[in-house]
């Protein structure tokens, strides 16, 4: 019963290698009974049972994942605001209250997709920066290239870990077990903002469309944290979750959904290029010449009313030619099969996609496909 | 994991075929197959009256995570499907040796066909090793 998506293997369901990094929770995971994967080079839970359920469970109450294995990045320095105009496709300048994030790609020369990470404002010489577990050699290495010329300088976190609680009811779960100090704090954030207390950064950010926080965490406390959160009724969920969570929620997959041969306007994250005025940030060039040109290649949300599963790799035929299916899966809350594909400018409405040599036909729509854990009208 | 029912047989590649009294091979996959997959969300079944050979690919499993192909264990014509799991693909997940059979054959070539099957002492050391 070999699988049929071998040449598409990725993450977060690469196979298992010998030389695995580990989280502090591994163990934890493995008590669970998950069922462990390679992730970008960690030793990761895939499940801790039924990836479905865990879906259903951060869309209709809380669930928590281990993403210790993302790379947290401290910079430092006097100029490392007028850095990170350089470094990022999105403006820092938006980032004017301490604890304000923004959610950025990190482009090349040729405009091509380094990284899509978060940076947060906490002073204007200290920003903090998480970006992806599979590209962290290549992203430090970049970043500290560039840092030099504004003196900035570039500290990994290893020491901490990540938690993410997410679902409905997770803030709320979150928030019970914090000192009335720290929660007095965190329960007035808005999205996308973070705060410190007791000893944890805690921001309401997320990777599924529902509300929730991210945790950073000490390494040391991270285990007793998800062991409390747990009594608290969080269900552990695992990546295959974490994905499926994330593709209805509409949001990229870096690798799968654009790489360093990929602009932001092909990836559909034009909202997140900030072409202001006399910012020269790494690619605007390439970046400004393609939006004027046009006729680039588009992403686009795709739904599926036949059975089967859209998967990465596939080849979608459109009028103008051929596109290709990116992150394509099974969708837990619609019931069918939904994917994000890369098809030639001008494409809409009923496509066809091969599927094992048989063109099946899919909607374009506009995307995210779910939120607030119900379905999109007319997806 | 689901003890292994001592009257089937196995292939390498986590099929499982159960030969019947009346003659006919029933087909599924292992429970240890589809933990490996996990949540199946998709079968793409036969056609009964096709032609099968053993080895080769009939039905197509999907989960979540991945899609495989099911092969034929033996030679011989489909004569049933399990029409339930079109709809309910999950019934594999619970209970891959009973109500998540896939398909039936009837054999062309049985006695000489099964003795490449693995027994479950077999397929159980198999999959041992595989997890190590």
């Amino acid at each position: 019963m070999p699988s049929r998506d071998r040449d598409n293997a990725r993450p977060p369901y690469g196979r298992r290698l010998a030389m695995t990094q580990q989280t502090i929770l591994n163990a934890t995971h493995r008590a669970l009974g998950a069922k462990m994967v390679d992730f970008g080079g960690w030793d990761m839970p895939l499940n801790y049972g039924s990836q479905i359920e865990e879906h259903h469970v951060v869309r209709s109450d809380a669930g928590m994942f281990d993403v210790s294995h993302m790379t947290v990045v401290d910079l430092h320095g006097a100029r490392t605001r007028e850095f990170l105009r350089h470094l990022l496709a999105n403006s820092v300048d938006k980032l004017k209250v301490s604890g304000k994030a923004l959610y950025s790609c990190m482009l090349n020369e040729q405009g091509g997709v380094i990284d899509d990470l978060i940076v947060y404002f906490l002073g204007e010489d200290f920003f903090r920066v998480v970006v992806n577990a599979s590209t962290r050699d290549k992203d430090l290495a970049w970043i500290e290239r560039q840092a030099k010329a504004f003196d900035v300088t570039v500290a990994e976190r290893a020491d901490l870990s990540m938690i993410a609680v997410q679902g409905p009811n997770a803030r709320a779960k979150v928030l019970a077990l914090l000192t009335p100090q720290a929660r007095a704090k965190a329960e007035k954030i808005g999205k996308f903002v973070a705060v410190e207390g007791d000893g944890l950064f805690i921001a309401r950010t997320g990777y599924t469309g529902e509300d929730g926080f991210e945790i950073i965490v000490p390494e040391a406390q991270a285990v007793e944290l998800w062991n409390r959160l747990k009594e608290a009724g969080v269900a552990p969920a695992g990546l295959g979750a974490r994905d499926t969570l994330r593709l209805e929620a509409g949001m990229n997959l870096y690798g799968q959904d654009m790489d360093e041969a990929v602009t932001p306007w092909e990836a559909n994250l034009g909202w997140t290029v900030a072409l202001d005025e006399g910012r020269g940030f790494i690619g605007r060039g390439v970046l400004e010449k393609q939006k004027t040109a046009g006729g680039h290649r588009v992403m686009v949300g795709l739904v599926m009313d036949e059975k089967g599963v859209l998967r990465h790799g596939q080849r979608v035929v459109t009028p103008n030619g051929d596109g290709e299916i990116l992150s394509g899966s099974y969708s837990p809350t619609l019931a069918k099969s939904i994917a994000f594909a890369r098809v030639p400018a001008g494409t809409s409405g009923t496509l066809q996609v091969d599927i094992r040599g048989k063109l099946v036909p899919v909607r374009v729509v506009k995307y995210p496909f779910v939120r607030d854990g119900k379905a999109i009208e007319g997806i | 994991m689901q003890e292994i029912p001592g009257d089937l047989k196995f292939l390498k590649s986590h099929e499982w075929a159960r030969v019947e009294d009346k003659g006919t091979v029933t087909v599924g996959i292992s429970d240890h197959a589809q933990g490996l997959l996990g949540d199946l969300v998709y079968v793409e079944l036969p056609s009964v009256g096709d032609t099968v050979k053993a080895g080769n690919a009939v039905a197509v499993v999907e989960s979540v995570k991945a899609a495989s192909d099911v092969y034929a264990p033996v030679s011989g014509e489909i004569v049933a499907v399990n029409e339930a799991l079109p709809d309910k693909p999950e019934t594999i997940n619970e209970d891959a040796y009973g109500d998540g059979w896939i398909f039936v054959i009837k054999p062309d070539n049985l006695a000489e066909e099964q003795e490449e099957l693995l027994d479950p002492d077999a397929y159980a050391e198999l999959i041992e090793n595989e997890d190590h």
